[in-house]
């Protein structure tokens, strides 16, 4: 089956990214095709290589960049949820005038046609958020 | 892109209070462009997300509801709105904005494609759309 995935929270605040992530993972073990991961609302916030956890717990973000160097997993951040909230590429510096990025590692920014298209191209979208 | 899907937008939220409602229309506007079918469903608090006369100038934020009566220009055929999530917070459809929408080729015309439906009739909605999307 082909599957599109929507993460609509932050990491660490609540669990969706973790859920999201378990069930992407089962997904592409099980030989499923995941066409697209999509990061909406806070859950951009899964994109920035500057998250530090405790030494104890588990990195959500370096969790999502493995997964996606071993499945070459496409992880689309959208770009108008990630510029409200500070997630910056080298384009988006460049066109905002930014002085610096945070993007992780295998992470793209791009539009919510991104969304459209996976929900079309895919037999499933599954969401997770509250 | 030739394949065509039924698409329903499930509105959960109250309008303000979080960011939901704001991105979930954000998303209904990009979509547009993607020619599917669209339909939204308002339940539990979203419902106020069509309540009129909403007036948001001493919060600071950004007035969105005008866009909703825009919809019908954007493509999208049916606003449910669920019938018991209404009437458990005081509503009626006489609280709720009309959105018109007109066929630009055949030239059909509906006043008003705001509908209140009841939860046997959201659960056909369900069964028919291709694509949820939750917020």
């Amino acid at each position: 089956m082909k599957l599109a995935v929507q993460v609509n929270e932050g990491p660490y605040q609540h669990e969706a990214s973790d859920s999201a992530y378990h069930f992407t993972k089962a997904a592409l073990e099980k030989g499923h095709e995941v066409f697209r991961v999509f990061f909406y609302h806070d859950g951009v916030l899964n994109g920035t290589r500057l998250t530090t956890p405790p030494q104890d717990d588990r990195n959500i973000v370096e969790r999502w960049v493995a997964l996606a160097e071993k499945y070459d997993l496409d992880l689309v951040l959208c770009v108008a949820a990630a510029q409200r909230r500070g997630i910056v590429d080298e384009g988006e510096a460049e066109r905002n005038g930014k002085d610096a990025t945070n993007i992780a590692p295998k992470f793209r920014i791009s539009g919510l046609g991104q969304l459209i298209e996976a929900a079309i191209q895919s037999d499933r979208l599954v969401v997770f958020g509250d | 892109m030739s394949d065509v899907k039924k698409f329903l937008y499930l509105n959960r939220r109250a309008p303000y209070g979080t960011i939901y409602a704001w991105e979930s229309l954000e998303v209904v506007l990009i979509g547009a462009a993607f020619d599917q079918e669209v339909s939204l469903m308002f339940v539990d608090d979203g419902v106020f997300q069509l309540v009129k006369g909403s007036d948001t100038s001493e919060l600071d934020m950004k007035n969105f509801m005008p866009t909703y009566r825009t919809l019908g220009d954007y493509g999208v055929r049916h606003l449910y709105v669920d019938k018991a999530s209404l009437e458990a917070r005081g509503l009626t459809q006489d609280d709720l904005i009309e959105v018109a929408w007109e066929d630009w080729e055949t030239e059909e015309e509906v006043d008003n494609i705001v509908e209140i439906v009841d939860s046997g009739q959201a659960i056909g909605v369900f069964e028919e759309s291709d694509v949820v999307f939750s917020f």
